[in-house]
């Protein structure tokens, strides 16, 4: 058993929100450059180029990436040897967010009463907390800034088994070409089939945490990643739903167990701020 | 942007909107109000009680935008625009209420490509997400309205050289791929 202070928690998301904003993941920044090189269209060149310059000046200058600096998502894997002490873990984190939000001068996007535009809980808490608990004696935490726009565009379909990846690959392509420019693409998709309805929302929002571009490890599934991505960049949606062939930098999907009688898929979309930080205590 | 972008001076003129067309690679200087969901609700709220407003919309740009919290050596923080389509259902009244142009992101509902041909309006496009970016173009930033709504306050901003796309011009067209031609 070891004791873990809730105090180093708080720590640890305060600058993890603060690094998410303002640092772009290299994997990302990778990602956008390979773009900007198969780029052919000069408005899908220079929108890149606009954000390759967004990135570079969000982290020399410390201005948020973006001014949606998200809900605090955060995912923490948990040891069950991991005693913790000096208050809940749910407080902790929001302690966190709030520090890291203030300090940061990072925007609180969250209503108290989501029909109540003016319950700004101002300091962007609380927290969207997935609580897994793992072997171990440590406490992993991933934090992802999550803005609105690109989670808007997101969806969960209960499709017909017989659907199959046919269906799948519709499902997901129809949504992104309505969505057009909406969720600032290019974007990274967290696809999930199988599990239940919650479940594979759950999951569709996980897998955006894998590094980018790293397939899926059973083959069958990182063909039909493949699938998802051509089918995705034939779409013609383009950088800010302007045209060409740069809709998607990457697709992540994970797949569970689920019932005969269903076929759940959730569609997770994420911008090209994709804002995410991972430690471990 | 490119370098052939257009430097336009605001307040718009109709000359200069005419002018314009969709795709066109345009610089804004001058002032710009910002204004979100909420802002909305509110102004167009008033608008149909008949009492007055924060701000004279004569003639405005609106910018859909919810900027960052300004550090202290800073004039704003990040300062990006937010999904159009969201202030779908306001904007007609808006440009229908002296509102000249709007700055988003997105393609919209047709009924405000109409709008905006019906009136004489611009839509135009700034590169979503590139916050930090886009904050560099402003000079100088107020709150002049519903300062209760926090990020969702109306501020006005005095712009140089912001860079935007004209998405919707005021015939009727549209940069985005796929939009048909108003009937």
């Amino acid at each position: 058993m070891r004791e873990i202070q809730s105090s180093q928690i708080t720590k640890a998301v305060a600058e993890l929100c603060q690094c998410a904003n303002y640092e772009l993941p290299e994997d990302v920044v990778e990602a956008l450059r390979r773009s900007r090189e198969a780029a052919t269209s000069q408005v899908a060149r220079t929108i890149l180029d606009q954000l390759l310059e967004n990135a570079r000046l969000a982290r020399d200058e410390r201005i948020p990436y973006c001014q949606d600096t998200g809900l605090a998502v955060v995912f923490v894997e948990l040891g069950q040897d991991v005693h913790l002490v000096g208050g809940d873990i749910y407080a902790a984190i929001d302690a966190g967010v709030r520090q890291g939000y203030e300090e940061g001068y990072l925007r609180p996007s969250v209503l108290a009463d989501p029909l109540d535009r003016a319950t700004n809980t101002g300091d962007n808490t609380p927290a969207i907390v997935h609580l897994r608990m793992v072997r171990g004696d440590e406490i992993k935490l991933h934090l992802a800034a999550k803005g609105g726009g690109s989670e808007n565009m997101s969806a969960l379909w209960m499709l017909t088994p017989t659907d199959g990846a046919e269906g799948i690959v519709a499902a997901i392509v129809e949504r992104i070409q309505e969505a057009g420019g909406k969720p600032c693409p290019p974007l990274i998709l967290g696809v999930a089939i199988g599990g239940n309805f919650e479940k594979a929302a759950l999951l569709a929002k996980e897998a955006l945490l894998r590094p980018l571009g790293q397939p899926n490890d059973e083959r069958q599934l990182a063909e039909l990643e493949q699938r998802i991505i051509e089918a995705v960049n034939a779409t013609g949606v383009g950088p800010m739903g302007l045209g060409g062939g740069e809709t998607a930098l990457a697709v992540h999907l994970l797949s569970h167990p689920c019932h005969l009688a269903s076929l759940p898929v959730a569609l997770n979309v994420q911008c090209h701020a994709a804002r995410h930080q991972s430690v471990t205590i | 942007m490119s370098s052939e972008a257009r430097q336009i001076k605001l307040p718009l003129t109709a000359d200069v909107i005419a002018q314009l067309r969709a795709g066109d690679s345009v610089r804004l200087s001058g002032a710009i109000y910002t204004a979100r969901d909420a802002a909305h609700q509110r102004l167009v709220s008033a608008l149909e009680a008949g009492q007055q407003l924060p701000i004279d919309l004569d003639g405005s740009v609106i910018y859909y935008c919810g900027p960052t919290p300004a550090p202290p050596e800073r004039v704003i923080g990040a300062a990006g625009p937010t999904t159009s389509s969201r202030m779908d259902t306001f904007a007609p009244r808006l440009y229908a209420a002296g509102v000249q142009a709007t700055i988003g992101k997105g393609q919209r509902a047709l009924q405000v490509r109409r709008a905006c041909r019906k009136h004489g309006c611009l839509y135009l496009i700034a590169t979503g997400g590139a916050g930090a970016l886009l904050s560099r173009f402003i000079m100088h930033a107020k709150v002049v309205g519903y300062v209760d709504l926090g990020p969702e306050a109306i501020r006005k901003l005095t712009v140089a050289e912001f860079p935007v796309l004209v998405g919707y011009d005021a015939h009727g067209g549209s940069i985005f791929p796929g939009d048909e031609d108003l009937d």
